[in-house]
């Protein structure tokens, strides 16, 4: 029997490291997600639907228009999965900002894979686990081998790992962004390869308050949300919180900044930056009032964990990627 | 035993011109110093350090004028500032405090630059090659 051709482009979801937020992200589309729906075919979303990864792997290859993949790449079988996609699919997006950066799940490169499962399965307060167990590569049961993926020390971003033809930044993106970008590719209309696609300015272009930004900024105090209360109205970096604002993309629609939020910087860097974190702390630290290396050095103090702040992020995405592996015993 | 390459970046007003001094001086330093001349230490952006880090040399020196001395008035302190910070950061990361200096070294110093240098290399050695040991490097 003759096979009719379907006419919608294929669209495939996919979730590596993620929590689940960039598909929420998806689903906040609301009544724009029924019309969008209406004009492709969705082949893969584990979240939603139930194709299976050998459902993708019948496919032809380049016969997905775009797949769209949240999260960071840390287990085996995410790789595999990514580059199946790939192979699978005419277009790559990076979706979000751990696809796009690596993410809150990239912090666990200041670990290692064992320092991680020992942590998380052993010594936490609340785990019970009196035989200590720990999740192997395989075990030998009666009923056959049986196998976990196995468990990278190094969390990567997804253009670590295949090409990636663009990027939907964000924790999670917006919807006006997501829809934007499906829109474009539906049409056909799309930027240069390897496009971040947001706008290349910095937050504080467009913060709703920077007109209270002082002439010259200076921070005598380093504060934080944890222990002191912003003021509603007022620059964060006027009274001394860390807003990663003028090292972030924007258009987030500065959500967080609307919470009485300093920016975190999940949007990334500008086109040009080749780290993130560095070019903030750059910023940042020419901020900090003080003359002499002691009044400096004790300003710089009373900032805990400036990795894990400047990073938050885009660890994987930085210059050096990880902290550095501990040499094998 | 690991031969160490250091990158090095100078002022030109200060710590160059001591290189500058060392070198018509005829004082030795370790082979492994690669020199880039910076107007000023306020203009080495902390991606220049952790590039060349990334990039394959093991130790980063920083130098430029005393402080008070900066031909630009306050460059050198935008640097301390930012080293300041970024010296936490790089403890975070695991890079050790010997392989990343920040150091005044006024044109007239050439003797203190052979020292610095070559304390650093013997520091350098002794650490051993500087990598993050992220894994094999992938496409993209």
């Amino acid at each position: 029997m003759a096979k009719k051709k379907p006419a919608k482009p294929k669209v495939a979801f996919y979730w590596c490291a993620s929590c689940g937020g960039c598909e929420e992200a998806v689903v906040d589309l609301a009544e724009d997600l029924l019309d969008v729906a209406s004009k492709i075919e969705i082949v893969l979303w584990p979240v939603a639907l139930d194709f299976k990864r050998k459902d993708v792997e019948a496919l032809d290859d380049g016969a997905i228009a775009v797949s769209f993949i949240n999260g960071a790449v840390r287990l085996s079988e995410q790789e595999e999965m990514v580059r199946l996609l790939r192979r699978k699919s005419k277009l790559v997006v990076a979706f979000g900002s751990c696809a796009h950066l690596g993410g809150i799940p990239g912090l666990a490169n200041f670990s290692s894979a064992p320092e991680v499962l020992r942590y998380v399965y052993q010594d936490l307060p609340s785990v019970d686990n009196p035989e200590g167990t720990l999740p192997q590569g395989a075990v030998e049961t009666p009923h056959g081998t049986l196998t976990l993926p196995a468990f990278h020390d190094t969390v990567k971003t997804l253009d670590q790992v295949v090409e990636v033809d663009y990027f939907l930044p964000g924790c999670a993106p917006p919807p006006d962004l997501v829809l934007g970008a499906i829109e474009a590719i539906l049409a056909g209309n799309l930027p240069e390869k390897g496009t971040v696609l947001s706008p290349n300015m910095a937050l504080c272009d467009e913060c709703p308050r920077r007109d209270s930004k002082p002439e010259v900024l200076e921070i005598t105090e380093i504060k934080r949300v944890s222990t002191a209360t912003p003021d509603p109205e007022r620059c964060f970096l006027a009274d001394g919180f860390v807003c990663m604002g003028p090292a972030t993309r924007s258009g987030c629609g500065h959500r967080c900044i609307e919470a009485n939020m300093p920016c975190r910087g999940c949007f990334g860097p500008l086109d040009g930056v080749a780290d993130h974190g560095a070019k903030f702390l750059s910023a940042f630290a020419s901020l900090l009032k003080g003359d002499d290396e002691e009044s400096l050095a004790r300003l710089a103090e009373t900032l805990p964990d400036p990795a894990g702040t400047f990073y938050r992020f885009s660890l994987p995405a930085s210059l050096l990627r990880r902290r550095k592996m501990e040499e094998a015993p | 035993m690991h031969e160490p390459r250091i990158v090095a970046f100078f002022c030109n007003w200060c710590t160059y011109s001591a290189s500058d001094l060392a070198g018509a001086s005829r004082l030795v330093y370790d082979p492994g110093v690669r020199v880039i001349r910076v107007m000023c230490s306020g203009r080495v952006d902390p991606q220049f350090v952790l590039k060349a880090l990334a990039e394959g040399a093991d130790g980063v020196l920083i130098g430029g004028c005393h402080l008070g001395d900066c031909h630009y008035q306050d460059g050198n302190r935008k640097t301390l500032k930012r080293f300041r910070l970024l010296r936490p950061v790089l403890r975070q990361m695991g890079v050790e405090d010997e392989r990343v200096r920040l150091e005044w070294i006024s044109a007239s110093e050439g003797h203190r630059l052979q020292e610095v240098l070559e304390e650093m290399a013997e520091d350098l050695r002794r650490l051993g090659p500087w990598r993050t040991g992220h894994g094999e490097k992938e496409a993209g």
